[in-house]
């Protein structure tokens, strides 16, 4: 082979190379959602779904069943439980030994508890979990239009992690030059927790805080109608763009699983999950003023933000790159307690 | 004759360079000796010079550099002034425009000021560019065709940057400078507006940005076709035909029934490609100008059909769930 020859070859598959860092992987199946036609399609990368897949396994552990007997309550016999006391002593020895196994498989009792005298509330992880337990409960009971039948447990957020993957900080933003040099408004920068835009690279403290700003931006009206819908401007709608890819990397789907893309705001053509992520989007902001955010005070220097606040929850915390965490399979049924507090 | 069969031009002609007409009496000299570079003579004319800058070209790079300036050291301040994180980061950085609040007024530097500024010096390197181009063509005694053309792509510049902004009363509806920054703008402002792909301007637009690729590629395919019978003398051949002429139009009577000339051709490829921006800028000047949503428009004028429902259609749950009249009254802030 000469010499131009082998410079043409090495040329093709540099370019190859550069092409190959362009698209994802092969093997990416693609499903029919909407009508023919419309775009309306649901991929799936086989390569990132096998991983997927083994990290949304529920691991086998022993059914924690209700126990609604006469028997006396933990409440009766244990000294100082303020959540969970509704449970037989049998149910909630076996749910304390299942959050064991969910948040600190390796620390055991003793991460929450003092060793010896269980009642103490010396850890702060005691009054921290204690505040997740009725969360967890609220949720199940009151935010069934998200999480519906299938509800959330421990395990959803945590996966055998004392702190949960994905959560959120408010942050100062990057490390930009101060005085009268362009501010960057916290976006113009790689970010990567917004699948690697340079959009708003922190739409949680917009979104999702206690004084979640309103997301929708699209105009209603064919034609404008001044001071209506001249609010919301082109940057308005970067920031919502960017809140919007968060929930699709959270997620794992494309702006198809919600809206129909060619005409964003219409609910007639929206697919289903669009109203489940309504109530979410209604939830997560709730649950963070409710209770993450106040627990700020509880928790000591090292769990802070970089700006001393409570860690947060966002889509991803409990999805964590499926649609539906853990592919929709429930654990209610093998531990009911957690369904939600039970009647006397 | 096997030379118009390859995608490089095989022929280069070398000798002395070629100064062009003498430059009339009191008119700046063009500057450097003519070189010959036969990697350049691959794709064009091997000669590169001389070169012409006169008062007009001056000022354009210098007003030029001023905005390129402007916005690369505020996007290397964006960075902490840190060159590693500059180039890494350099496709997502951005001089961003002000924000709404400031509405049409010069706001403080930090906040949107910098990007007028930058606005400014590069609007005025481009009009400047332009003002040489145009002169010139003068001064070669050619037609105007070109700065018109140039001038069309002016039209969606100063429509994005400026007009459109001025109408809507505020300069945060104008783009950012920025490589993906000015990407994700767009795609911003088609979902604010409800998808510009009911903007029938914006379908002209695509139609002539594709239209002169497909015309492009059919006349430079035809004359290469008949490049062996000299069919590249296209300007003769407007007169005086000739065998490649007649080979390029019959071959276009037979394959679509209807040909082109070598003198209409040219006109088509102009208008095409002078029609892209002016109908793209008139498009973008409206929008959210006379129209808001582009979708709801399209549904009001019968061009954006009904497709069956697959799923059941829902019903907004902020309206079903609450007493509030109209949803466009949650805009953000």
């Amino acid at each position: 082979m000469n010499t131009p020859m082998l410079g043409k070859l090495a040329a093709c598959g540099f370019a190859l190379i550069m092409l190959q860092s362009c698209w994802e992987a092969p093997n990416t199946q693609s499903t029919q959602t909407g009508f023919r036609g419309t775009g309306m399609i649901d991929t799936k990368n086989d390569k990132t779904l096998a991983n997927l897949q083994s990290l949304n396994r529920i691991p086998e552990a022993a059914p924690v069943p209700a126990d609604t007997g006469p028997g006396p309550k933990a409440k009766d016999v244990f000294e100082n439980v303020q959540v969970l006391g509704d449970l037989s002593v049998a149910e909630f020895t076996g749910t304390m030994v299942a959050i064991t196994s969910w948040v600190s498989p390796e620390e055991g009792c003793t991460y929450c508890h003092v060793a010896g005298n269980f009642a103490s509330e010396e850890l702060y992880t005691k009054a921290v979990s204690r505040r997740m337990m009725e969360m967890t409960r609220d949720i199940n009971s009151n935010w069934t239009d998200h999480v519906g039948e299938t509800g959330v447990t421990c395990l959803t957020c945590h996966r055998g992690n004392n702190v949960p993957e994905y959560i959120w900080f408010e942050q100062d933003g990057p490390r930009t030059a101060a005085g009268m040099s362009a501010k960057s408004y916290q976006q113009n920068h790689a970010a990567m927790n917004v699948g690697s835009t340079s959009m708003l690279s922190d739409p949680f403290s917009k979104y999702l805080s206690d004084e979640p700003a309103a997301i929708r931006v699209i105009a209603q009206n064919a034609l404008p109608y001044k001071g209506v819908d001249a609010i919301s401007s082109t940057q308005d709608t970067e920031n919502t763009y960017s809140l919007m890819v968060h929930m699709s990397e959270s997620l794992g789907v494309n702006c198809t699983a919600c809206h129909n893309t060619r005409a964003f705001t219409s609910w007639e053509q929206s697919p289903p999950a669009r109203m489940t992520a309504w109530h979410g989007l209604q939830m997560v902001p709730e649950l963070n003023k409710t209770y993450l955010e106040p627990l700020g005070p509880t928790y000591p220097a090292n769990r802070l933000g970089p700006l001393g606040d409570a860690p947060k929850v966002s889509c991803a915390t409990c999805h964590q790159g499926v649609s539906k965490p853990f592919y929709g399979q429930s654990m209610l049924e093998d531990f009911p307690a957690w369904k939600g507090v039970r009647d006397e | 004759m096997a030379e118009y069969q390859n995608i490089f031009n095989q022929v280069q002609v070398r000798g002395n360079g070629e100064m062009g007409v003498p430059v009339p009496r009191g008119e700046r000299e063009r500057l450097g000796k003519p070189r010959f570079s036969r990697w350049l003579g691959m794709i064009g004319n091997a000669q590169i010079g001389p070169f012409y800058l006169g008062f007009t070209g001056l000022m354009a790079i210098v007003c030029g550099v001023v905005a390129f300036e402007i916005i690369g050291l505020n996007m290397l301040a964006s960075v902490n002034w840190d060159v590693v994180e500059f180039i890494r980061q350099l496709f997502w950085l951005a001089l961003e425009p002000p924000s709404p609040e400031y509405g049409l007024s010069f706001p403080p530097m930090a906040e949107g000021g910098w990007w007028l500024l930058a606005g400014f010096f590069l609007t005025l390197s481009i009009m400047l560019w332009w003002t040489r181009i145009y002169l010139r063509a003068r001064a070669l005694k050619m037609g105007y065709h070109i700065p018109w053309a140039f001038a069309a792509a002016i039209w969606l510049f100063l429509v994005l940057g400026f007009f459109r902004p001025l109408l809507m009363g505020s300069w945060s509806e104008a783009v950012p400078f920025g490589i993906f920054p000015h990407l994700d703008w767009t795609a911003a402002f088609s979902i604010r507006y409800g998808n510009l792909f009911y903007n029938p301007f914006h379908m002209l637009s695509i139609t002539f940005l594709y239209g002169s690729a497909v015309l492009f590629a059919m006349h430079g395919a035809t004359i290469l076709a008949v490049g062996r019978y000299g069919g590249e003398r296209e300007i003769e051949q407007i007169t005086d035909r000739g065998t490649a002429t007649e080979r390029a139009a019959l071959f276009w009577r037979w394959t679509m029934g209807f040909n082109a000339t070598m003198e209409s051709i040219h006109r088509w490829a102009w208008w095409f490609a002078v029609l892209c921006p002016i109908t793209g800028g008139i498009g973008i000047l409206l929008t959210g100008t006379v129209v808001d949503n582009w979708y709801l428009w399209g549904v009001k004028h019968g061009i954006a059909p009904d497709y069956p429902a697959v799923y059941t259609p829902s019903v907004d749950p902020a309206v079903a769930e609450s007493s509030v009249p109209a949803v466009s009254v949650e805009t953000a802030k």
